[in-house]
C-alpha cells in the first residue's frame, strides 16, 4: 500500500477543518477559507519609526492568500483578526495591494473579525466586520478564551514549533488541534511566531495535543504537550481518526 | 638620538633602546606613517608611543593647552585598559604631565561626556568608540589637535569586517585632523603590504604605502609535537590518548596555556586533565561561552600567576601579556601558521629566549597539519589572507554615522569613502545604493520616501530627518553581531524547571534548540542535564554519569588556511619526507600509496569504492571543512541529477564523502568536478541555506535594517533571529538585487560558505582530478568514514562496543594488504 498525504484534517467540536499547507484552514462544509493574523503593512509600520524592512510583505501575503483561494475557491474568507498591524495601516496600503484585496472580495465574501491590532477595519474594505462570529459547532474570535465551550477558531498566539532530528532543527509556524479548539497559525509574512512550548498556548491544551506544522508541500502532525495527563487523552481521539483516514490512499 | 631625559630613563632602566624604537622616533620625525612588525616581546607598544611622548615632552611650555594628541586602538578593551597602565608608567618616571585615559563602554558616562570637552593627551580606545566619537557633532574640536592614531594588532583587524569600520573611522579623522601621522602595530604577517595600504590614505588612482619597519626576530621557538610510535588515532579531535603528555608538559612549566579549536574541546579536554590531575594542580577554563564574571576570575587569577594552566579557545589568542606563561600546548590542528606563531607567542615574553611550545595531535591527519605547521613557523613562512573588499553593510552603518556628525554633500563623502584602503573600488552606483538605503531602505518600490531617515538641504547636503534617530545609530554602533544565545540556568534543588537558578553561562540558542529534556552535556566544566527551555534560560541540573553526551556547539571552528593545506598536500605527495612521521602514520599512508594512490601535488584524488549496500566517493581538497561542505551540497545535486540517488556527504577539513544507493563509477568526474557547478545550483542551495539566512541576519543589524536594541527594551536574540528569515524571504522574492543582499553574497564567498576557496580549488584541478576505482575503503578514507558513523548515530542510542567494532571493522578491511 503506498500512502498518498492527501490534507490533514482536525474535527473540532463535530466540524472537518482541513489544515492547507499554507497556513489556512477550509471549512470545506460551508466553503469557507479562513486566515488569522494577516498583519497587512507591518513593513511600513515598522518604517514610520525609521526601520525599513522591505516594504513587500502585504503583496507577499496577499499573493499566498490568492493562490490558496484559487485552489479552494471559497464563498466567504474569514479574517481573525490583526489583519491590519496598525489601525493606520489600511491607509498606507499600495494600489496594487489594493486591488489584489478588491480582486479577492469580488469572489468571495469577506468577514473582519477584529483584533488587538485592528479595532476598526476600514468601511470601505467592504464586507462584515464583528468581533465574533458563530456557526456551526464553532465559534471564530481573534483572541482565545481561556474557558471557551467547545468549537472555537482563534489566532492571536502565532504558535509556531520546533523539531530537531540528526543535529538540525526546524522550525515553522503551525497550527495547534485538539477536539476543542483549533488555534491558526499567523499568515502574513512578517508575523513572528510564539514557541508552541510557550505557557500562553499550553495552558489552552491540556495533556497531549497536536501541533500540525507547515512543510513545503504538506502539513505534518507533530504530538506535543505532557504524555503523563492521559486523562484527558479521550480528547484528542478523534482527531487521531481523521488524520489516519487522511493518510489513506 | 633621543633626548637626554629619555636617554636617562632608557639607562635608570637598564635597557638600551632598539633599533625599531629609534626607527620609528625618526620615521615620525619626517612626519610618516609607519607600519612596525614586531614579534611579542620587542617592545613594540612602547615603539609606537614613544615618538609621541618625545614630541608632547619637548614642545614650548605656552602651547601646552591640553589636546587630544594621541588616540591608540586596539581590538580588544582589556588591552587598552593594560596598555595605558604600562604607559603611565614612563610618564610617571620622567614626570612629563600627560594625561593617560581610556574610552570603552565600560567608561561611566559623565566621564565620556567630560572627554568631549577635556580631553587628555593619550585615548586608549577601540574602534567601536572610534566610530561614536566621530560620528559627534562635536567631532571636529575634538579631533583639531590630533597628531598620532596608533593602531595595535592590527593584523587582527584590517582583514576584518571591524576592520572596515576602522578604515572608514580612519577617513573620516583624515578630514579633521589632516596631516596626522599613523602608527600600526602588527605581529608576523606572511605580507606586510595589505597592512602599509590600510594606514594611509588611498589617491584616487595607484596606491600609497606607510613606510615599513621590521623588528630583528626573536630566537626561534621550540616547538615539540607530542607523537606515539604507538598508538596515533584515526579520527576525533579529543586526543585523549595524548592527555599524560599533556600532564607531564604542565608538570615541566611554571604556567601553562592550553589552546583548542572548539568550546566543546575545551571542555572534554579540561574534564580529561582533571580526572589525570593527581597532583592537584590549579588548572582552570576559559572561553567565550562562560558567564564575564566567571572569565574575569579567571584572568585575574592568571595576572596574579595563581595557576598552573589554562584550558582555552581563541578567546585568549589576543590580549593582556602574562609574564609567567611559558609553555604552550596545542591540542588539535593548528589551523593556519600565522595562528600558531600568534598561540606560541603567548608564552615567554623575553626576545632572546626560545618560546616553549608542544604541539599535540588528535588524529593522523592532525599529525600531517602539526609537522607541516612546525616546518613553516621554523622556516618562517606564514599563511597570506584573501583580501576582502570593504563591507557594504559596514558602510550602511558609517553613512548614517556620517548623518548623524552633520550634514554632508554625497560626493564629497564618496571621496572620503573611497580613501579608506578596504573601499578603494567601491562603485558610485554601490554608494548611492548604500545612501538610498539609508535614506528610505533603497528599495525599488519607492513606498517609505515619507518616512525617510535622511533627507536633503536645498544645498543638496543630506542631513538626518530627526534626533531620535541619532540616539538609534548610537545604540546600534558595531559590527560584531553575537549569535542569538540562551542563558544556562542551574535548576535549584527542589525547585520546579522555570523557578529561577543560578547563570553558569550561555550556549548558542540552535545548539539548545536541539536538546531533549534528559541529554546531558559538558558545560564549564560540569557534566549538565539538560530539563527544559524557559522564557529566561536553559535550565540544567547537575548529574555524575561520566559519559555525557559531548555538545556538538561550534564555538570558535577555524578552517585550514589555504597556506597550510597545501603544505600538507606536499607533505602527503613527498614520501621521501614521511621518516619524520611516527609509525603507524608512515604505515598508513604507505598502505595507501600500495592499495590506491598518493596524489601529485595539485592532483585531486577521487577514489570510489562499494562498502556495504552503499556506494562512496570520496575527495581529498584539504580545503577545510566549509569549502568542503558547499562542495559536497553541489556534488549531491549533480549526482541526484545524474540518477546516482545520492543518500548523504559529510565533510571533515581534508576530505569531503559522498554515499549513493548506485555505482558511480561510471561518471566523467572532469565533468562532476566542473566550474560551472557554481552557478544555478549555488544560487538555489543558497537561498534555502540556514548558514546563508545566518549571514543575511547579520548584514542586517550592521547596516541598520534591523535594530539589535530598542531603547529601553532589549531585544531578544530570539526574536531577531525568526524576524530576520521572514525578512529574507520576501526581500530575495521581491528585490533580489537589493544592496543587502548584495553584501550577504559577498560574505557568504568568505565567511560561513567559502566560496571563494572553493572556487579557486575547482580551478585548480581542473583537468587534473585522477580517479581510484576500488573493491573497497581506502587508508586514507578511514577518517572521513568514521566521521559519517560517529554523526549518523543517533546520541546515546548506541553502545560505544557497537561503534567500536564498527570501527575495528573499517579499519581492518582499509589496511588490509590483499
Amino acid at each position: 500500500m503506498r500512502c498518498v498525504w492527501t490534507d490533514l484534517s482536525v474535527d473540532v467540536n463535530g466540524e472537518r477543518l482541513i489544515l492547507d499547507k499554507s497556513g489556512a484552514a477550509w471549512w470545506e462544509r460551508t466553503r469557507t477559507l479562513i486566515f488569522a493574523d494577516l498583519h497587512f503593512e507591518k513593513g511600513s509600520s515598522y518604517a514610520r519609526g525609521g526601520q525599513f524592512l522591505p516594504p513587500y510583505d502585504t503583496r507577499a501575503t496577499l499573493l499566498r492568500m490568492a493562490e490558496v483561494a484559487g485552489r479552494r475557491a471559497p464563498a466567504r474568507i474569514i479574517a481573525l483578526g490583526d489583519s491590519f498591524h496598525d489601525p493606520f495601516a489600511a491607509e498606507r496600503l499600495g494600489m496594487e495591494e489594493r486591488g489584489m484585496l478588491q480582486a479577492l472580495s469580488s469572489t468571495a465574501h469577506f468577514l473582519w473579525i477584529t483584533g488587538n491590532h485592528d479595532p476598526h477595519p476600514p468601511a470601505w474594505l467592504g464586507g462584515a466586520v464583528m468581533e465574533e462570529w458563530r456557526e456551526g459547532g464553532l465559534s471564530f474570535r481573534h483572541e482565545p478564551e481561556s474557558d471557551a465551550a467547545f468549537g472555537e477558531v482563534a489566532g492571536h498566539l502565532h504558535p509556531a514549533a520546533t523539531v530537531a532530528k540528526l543535529g538540525r532543527g526546524v522550525r515553522r509556524r503551525c497550527f495547534v488541534a485538539n477536539a476543542a479548539r483549533l488555534l491558526m497559525p499567523a499568515f502574513g509574512a512578517y508575523a513572528g511566531g510564539l514557541d508552541v512550548g510557550d505557557v500562553a498556548i499550553t495552558s489552552l491544551f491540556p495533556g497531549r495535543f497536536y501541533a500540525f506544522m507547515l512543510g513545503q508541500d504538506r502539513v505534518y502532525a507533530i504530538p506535543r504537550g505532557q504524555v503523563g495527563r492521559r486523562n484527558r487523552s479521550d480528547e484528542i481521539q478523534p482527531m487521531i481518526t481523521a488524520i489516519r483516514t487522511a493518510v489513506r490512499p | 638620538m633621543l633626548p637626554q631625559r629619555f636617554a636617562h630613563w632608557f639607562a635608570a632602566k637598564g635597557w638600551t633602546p632598539r633599533a625599531h624604537q629609534l626607527a620609528l622616533v625618526e620615521k615620525a620625525g619626517a612626519g610618516e606613517s609607519v607600519l612596525l612588525v614586531a614579534p611579542t616581546g620587542g617592545g613594540k607598544t612602547l615603539a609606537g608611543f614613544l615618538p609621541s611622548l618625545i614630541e608632547l615632552a619637548e614642545r614650548p611650555k605656552r602651547s601646552r593647552a591640553r589636546k587630544l594628541h594621541t588616540l591608540y586602538i586596539s581590538p580588544l578593551k582589556a588591552l587598552a585598559v593594560d596598555v595605558a597602565r604600562n604607559l603611565e608608567t614612563p610618564i610617571a618616571e620622567m614626570e612629563l604631565a600627560l594625561t593617560v585615559e581610556t574610552r570603552t563602554g565600560d567608561t561611566p558616562a559623565a566621564r565620556r561626556q567630560r572627554q568631549r570637552h577635556t580631553p587628555p593627551e593619550f585615548l586608549l580606545t577601540t574602534p567601536e568608540q572610534l566610530a561614536l566619537l566621530i560620528a559627534h557633532p562635536r567631532s571636529p574640536q575634538l579631533f583639531e589637535g590630533l597628531k598620532t592614531v596608533v593602531l595595535d594588532e592590527l593584523h587582527a583587524l584590517y582583514n576584518s569586517k571591524r576592520g572596515d569600520l576602522l578604515a572608514l573611522g580612519l577617513a573620516r579623522l583624515s578630514q579633521l585632523a589632516p596631516g596626522h601621522r599613523r602608527v600600526g602595530l602588527s605581529a608576523t604577517v606572511a605580507d606586510p603590504k595589505p597592512l602599509q595600504r590600510f594606514l594611509v590614505p588611498q589617491p584616487m588612482e595607484g596606491e600609497a604605502l606607510a613606510s615599513l619597519v621590521i623588528a630583528e626576530g626573536g630566537a626561534k621557538p621550540d616547538i615539540a609535537i607530542s607523537a606515539s610510535d604507538s598508538y596515533v588515532p584515526w579520527a576525533g579531535h579529543l586526543a585523549r590518548h595524548a592527555m599524560q603528555d599533556v600532564i607531564t608538559a604542565i608538570s615541566e612549566a611554571k604556567t601553562a596555556l592550553i589552546f583548542v579549536n572548539t568550546r566543546s574541546q575545551a571542555e572534554r579536554t579540561f574534564q580529561e586533565l582533571w580526572r589525570l590531575n593527581e597532583e592537584n594542580w590549579p588548572i582552570a577554563l576559559h572561553h567565550g561561552s562562560l558567564a564575564p564574571e566567571q572569565r574575569r576570575k579567571v584572568e585575574a587569577a592568571m595576572s596574579k600567576a595563581a595557576l598552573r594552566a589554562v584550558v582555552c579557545t581563541s578567546t585568549l589568542d589576543l590580549g593582556i601579556d602574562w609574564g609567567a606563561v611559558d609553555k604552550v600546548i596545542c591540542i588539535g590542528a593548528p589551523k593556519g601558521a600565522a595562528r600558531l606563531v600568534q598561540r606560541i607567542g603567548r608564552a615567554n615574553h623575553r626576545l632572546d629566549e626560545p618560546s616553549a611550545a608542544l604541539l599535540v595531535p588528535a588524529n593522523r591527519f592532525e599529525v600531517l597539519e602539526c609537522n607541516a605547521a612546525r616546518d613553516a613557523v621554523l622556516a618562517g613562512e606564514l599563511d597570506g589572507e584573501r583580501l576582502k573588499q570593504g563591507g557594504l553593510d559596514v558602510l550602511c552603518q558609517h553613512v548614517w554615522g556620517m548623518a548623524v556628525a552633520a550634514p554632508f554633500h554625497a560626493d564629497a563623502l564618496f571621496a572620503e569613502v573611497r580613501s579608506a584602503a578596504p573601499f578603494t573600488r567601491l562603485s558610485r552606483a554601490d554608494f548611492d545604493a548604500v545612501l538610498g538605503f539609508v535614506a528610505t531602505g533603497g528599495y525599488a518600490l519607492k513606498s517609505y520616501d515619507r518616512f525617510a531617515r535622511l533627507r536633503q538641504l536645498p544645498d543638496q547636503r543630506w542631513r538626518l530627518a530627526h534626533p531620535r534617530l541619532a540616539q538609534a545609530y548610537r545604540l546600534n554602533v558595531g559590527v560584531i553581531v553575537e549569535d542569538p544565545m540562551v542563558e544556562i540556568r542551574l535548576q535549584s534543588r527542589g525547585k520546579p524547571t522555570g523557578a529561577g537558578g543560578r547563570r553558569l553561562g550561555q550556549l548558542e540558542e540552535y545548539f539548545v534548540e536541539q536538546l531533549s529534556a534528559g541529554d546531558t552535556f559538558v558545560f564549564s566544566g560540569d557534566v549538565l542535564r539538560f530539563e527544559g527551555l524557559r522564557e529566561d534560560g536553559a535550565y540544567v541540573t547537575r548529574t555524575n554519569d561520566p559519559e555525557a553526551q559531548i555538545p556538538s556547539y561550534n564555538g570558535g571552528k577555524f578552517p585550514l588556511s589555504t597556506f597550510l593545506a597545501q603544505r600538507v598536500r606536499e607533505m602527503v605527495s613527498a614520501p621521501e619526507r614521511w621518516h619524520v612521521l611516527p609509525d603507524p602514520v608512515q604505515e598508513w599512508l604507505k598502505i595507501q600509496e600500495w592499495r590506491s594512490l598518493i596524489p601529485q601535488p595539485g592532483q585531486l584524488l577521487v577514489e570510489h569504492f562499494p562498502r556495504g549496500s552503499r556506494h562512496y566517493l570520496v575527495c581529498y581538497p584539504f580545503e577545510g571543512r566549509l569549502a568542503h561542505q558547499t562542495l559536497g551540497m553541489l556534488l549531491t545535486r549533480r549526482l541526484e541529477r545524474a540518477r546516482m540517488k545520492p543518500l548523504g556527504f559529510i565533510a571533515n577539513e581534508y576530505a569531503l564523502a559522498v554515499w549513493a544507493a548506485r555505482d558511480m563509477s561510471g561518471l566523467d568526474m572532469g565533468k562532476l568536478f566542473d566550474e560551472d557547478m557554481l552557478g544555478d545550483d549555488l544560487d538555489a542551495w543558497l537561498s534555502d541555506s540556514n548558514l546563508y539566512k545566518r549571514t543575511f541576519r547579520n548584514c542586517a543589524i550592521i547596516a541598520g535594517l534591523i535594530e539589535r536594541r530598542l531603547p529601553g527594551k532589549e531585544k531578544s536574540g530570539r526574536q531577531v533571529t525568526f524576524s530576520s528569515d521572514l525578512i529574507y524571504d520576501v526581500l530575495r522574492e521581491h528585490e533580489p538585487d537589493h544592496v543587502l543582499l548584495r553584501a550577504t553574497y559577498a560574505d557568504a564567498g568568505t565567511g560561513l560558505l567559502d566560496i571563494a576557496r572553493l572556487s579557486d580549488m575547482l580551478a585548480r584541478v581542473r583537468s587534473r582530478i585522477v580517479a581510484r576505482k576500488l573493491d573497497r575503503v581506502s587508508p586514507l578514507a578511514v577518517p572521513a568514514l568514521l566521521e559519517i558513523s560517529r554523526e549518523m548515530v543517533a546520541r546515546g542510542e548506541v553502545e560505544e562496543e557497537i561503534l567500536r567494532d564498527h570501527e575495528d571493522a573499517l579499519i581492518a578491511d582499509a589496511m588490509r594488504v590483499d
